[in-house]
């Protein structure tokens, strides 16, 4: 069992929110993800705010609390300077998430004379480099380490069953870490087991019968032991995995990209030999020769996306550090620590039989994002939204197809099927007039004005009405910026041939314009 | 050596173990060298659709264009369309694609042989690639003909282009208005080509349906009342 150090930034989320906002000082503070409160800060909890609230409740109990969004990115890039304050003092840093860091206890106590003195030591470089408040805590095995981190507590060699045995059995749920055990916590409560020391005199073999094997988990923790049982594979030397960057990376968006490519490529070395990766090194040289490095731990196997997510926070960290006079030009990663990766396998049905055409097509786009940049391929994707153009969103291949805008939520002057199949992304400008020659308008019951006679688009000769259809309304933001719009579908006579064509036009402030052509 | 291997080829030639590679293709299934398309429109090609290395021209119509795209990507063909940033990808969605099989480059980049670079690598990986036509230069629309030709994929270009096996276009357009929207357009597509499209194929079709898909025009519903140019004067009737 490794004694364990680990250096703990209390509510690390908020502290990095707050660092890019300069407003926040002084005031209470939270960072909310999904409408509920994922971190607070010690003034805002002192107001009643508490982590898993709603957002309006926490406002309710404390209305001048600020809010900011949950962003991993902003929260992994502003912890490296913490990694890099507490690597100067001791070897072997392990990242375990951002607000997180581990390291071997052996090698700073023995230089700086005493466990005690090498925390105090910790907590005063990181508060000297970096302005961050922590506590650190040292244990047998890293839980207990974290838990006694979050106390401030040195616990004695051996010392640390005794530890972990009164603590309550809430301790086991970490969704911050990414262990998310809430059920499992509410039934062993329920079934009496309050402690870490009741759940832990459950015998082992009783506790897989009935749990599974995440309770498993949970149980080597309660009772002290390593997460995983020793016996841990050391990987072959080739599944680390080398990439050169040419050009030399230099921006942010360039690194995510070249980050997602390895990530791919690393994790398929790895499933090829049935292994998944729960600690990875990162290292990267640039061109001046410059080394940087870094261990991310994860309680979880990563996955091909939990790869490139830690490789571009880990470049972002490093691309904004002025320290580095060149760009990443050479990555690298290493798997330190493998484990059996079957439950990480691909899902067998997933293209179901079309895979083959869609790595074709995959690797095509990869190509074409090669020649043109990480933005000029994607495939749409419809969200909802009440004019054709807003209803697409374009996503870069490779991104997450999520759409700009609800589907479901009610769209009220949506345009019914059929679509036009050509939307001008800017579009024309038109003239929409009555017998008299006069523009027709839209007054406040969305009815127009006057009877369309003839239309010119885009200064081109006026062209007779056939027929319209609608208006349909769409007043958007009538509150912050009036916008009055509505819609009319027209058929146009046209003069060249003598079929009739098919427009979408939309009024603004009496103003209109040609969004779209049903060609 | 030349004259020898001049020798060795021609004699296996003659025995008939070295042939043209299309004679090779020929020999495989129906289903395999044509990709599908709605049944509406399934007249218009010599093989009932799109045949695999072929180019074929769609003029002026841009949901006839997605139209032919669109039992492909359902059945699991990837498509590509380059160039062309005003497409809507709505009507698409409604005319049966399958957007997240669907990838758009609307910007392929300022100079002709880079987008083409761009289309060539397009066709390495898609069944079907759609092009505006439009920037491209002779030489370089013949290359990425023959470029689908040995990949075996669809060129479909929004435009002239030379070369062509199959040119589409639509005539006698005929839209249908309902009072509250527009209902459907009934259109006749004419196919004009080389080879065993050489006579002029047409056919029938609502593009798009009241559905927004592709229909045959036997479901137009040809009601009286329903027509543009009858409901129309009807319509201004009124309003006059």
């Amino acid at each position: 069992m490794t004694r364990r150090l680990v250096v703990w930034c209390p509510d690390w989320p908020v502290v990095a929110a707050a660092a890019t906002a300069a407003t926040a000082a002084g005031r209470p503070t939270g960072v909310v993800a999904g409408n509920h409160i994922v971190a607070c800060s010690a003034l805002a909890r002192s107001a009643g705010v508490r982590r898993g609230m709603r957002r309006r409740d926490a406002q309710g109990r404390c209305p001048e609390l600020v809010l900011f969004t949950d962003d991993p990115a902003r929260d992994a890039r502003l912890f490296e300077p913490v990694a890099a304050a507490v690597e100067e003092l001791a070897v072997g840093v392990e990242v375990v998430r951002p607000g997180v860091v581990a390291v071997p206890a052996r090698g700073p106590a023995g230089y700086f004379g005493g466990e005690a003195a090498a925390a105090e030591r910790l907590i005063d470089q990181v508060a000297v480099r970096t302005g961050v408040e922590c506590q650190v805590g040292i244990a047998d095995g890293l839980f207990a380490a974290l838990l006694a981190a979050h106390r401030g507590q040195l616990v004695e060699p051996g010392a640390s069953v005794d530890f972990l045995a009164p603590l309550s059995v809430r301790e086991l749920n970490r969704p911050a870490e990414g262990q998310h055990r809430a059920e499992l916590v509410d039934l062993l409560r329920r079934l009496g087991l309050r402690t870490l020391g009741a759940f832990a005199a459950v015998p082992e073999r009783d506790v897989s019968a009935r749990f599974g094997a995440d309770a498993v988990l949970a149980h080597r923790l309660a009772s002290g032991l390593e997460e995983r049982p020793p016996a841990r594979r050391r990987p072959p030397p080739e599944l680390s995995v080398t990439e050169t960057l040419d050009p030399p990376v230099t921006r942010v968006d360039a690194a995510a990209f070249a980050a997602r490519g390895l990530a791919e490529l690393f994790h398929a070395g790895l499933a090829a030999h049935g292994f998944a990766c729960t600690r990875l090194g990162i290292h990267a040289s640039t061109e001046h020769g410059e080394e940087r490095g870094r261990v991310w731990r994860s309680a979880e196997p990563l996955t091909p996306a939990g790869v490139a997510d830690r490789v571009r926070w880990q470049l972002e960290g490093w691309l904004r550090d002025e320290r580095l006079s060149a760009g990443v030009a050479t990555l690298r990663l290493e798997p330190d620590e493998v484990v059996e990766g079957h439950s990480l396998q691909l899902d067998l049905w997933r293209g179901a039989g079309t895979a083959a055409a869609d790595e074709r097509a995959g690797r095509a786009m990869v190509h074409v994002q090669g020649l043109l940049g990480p933005d000029a391929v994607g495939t749409p994707v419809l969200g909802g939204g009440r004019s054709p153009g807003e209803r697409v969103r374009l996503v870069p291949w490779g991104d997450e197809r999520t759409p700009a805008m609800d589907q479901a939520a009610p769209w009220p002057g949506q345009l019914p099927a059929p679509s036009p199949a050509t939307v001008f992304t800017r579009p024309a400008p038109a003239a929409v007039r009555d017998k008299a020659g006069r523009t027709v308008g839209v007054d406040p019951w969305h009815e127009l004005t006057a009877v369309p006679v003839e239309v010119a688009l885009a200064g081109r000769p006026p062209m007779r009405v056939v027929d319209i259809a609608g208006p349909w309304p769409a007043d958007e933001r009538w509150w912050s910026e009036h916008r009055r719009r509505a819609r009319i579908q027209a058929l146009l006579e046209s003069s060249e041939e003598d079929s009739p064509i098919a427009v979408l036009l939309m009024c603004e402030n009496e103003r209109w314009t040609v969004e779209g052509m049903y060609d | 050596m030349p004259v020898l291997g001049a020798l060795a080829t021609s004699g296996l030639a003659a025995s008939g173990a070295v042939g043209a590679a299309s004679s090779l293709v020929s020999t495989t299934d129906t289903a395999q060298r044509v990709l599908p398309v709605s049944a509406g429109l399934a007249g218009l090609f010599p093989l009932g659709g799109l045949r695999r290395g072929g180019t074929v021209v769609v003029h002026g119509s841009t949901s006839l264009l997605l139209s032919l795209l669109a039992e492909a990507t359902a059945g699991g063909s990837w498509a590509a369309v380059v160039g062309m940033p005003d497409l809507g990808v709505l009507a698409a969605a409604e005319l049966g694609v399958a957007v997240h099989r669907l990838a758009l480059v609307p910007a392929p980049g300022q100079s002709a042989s880079g987008s083409a670079g761009v289309v060539a690598a397009l066709l390495d990986g898609f069944d079907l690639v759609a092009v505006a036509s439009g920037r491209l230069v002779e030489s370089h629309a013949r290359r990425l003909s023959a470029r689908a030709r040995h990949r075996g994929a669809v060129l479909l270009s929004f435009g002239p282009w030379p070369a062509a096996d199959l040119e589409l276009r639509c005539t006698h357009v005929r839209w249908h208005l309902d009072g509250k929207r527009l209902r459907q357009r009934e259109v006749v597509v004419t196919a004009r080509g080389r080879g065993a499209a050489a006579r002029p194929r047409k056919a029938a079709v609502l593009l798009p349906a009241p559905d927004g898909r592709v229909g045959p025009a036997s479901e137009a519903g040809v009601m009286p009342g329903n027509r543009w140019e009858t409901r129309s004067s009807d319509w201004l009737a009124k309003q006059a």
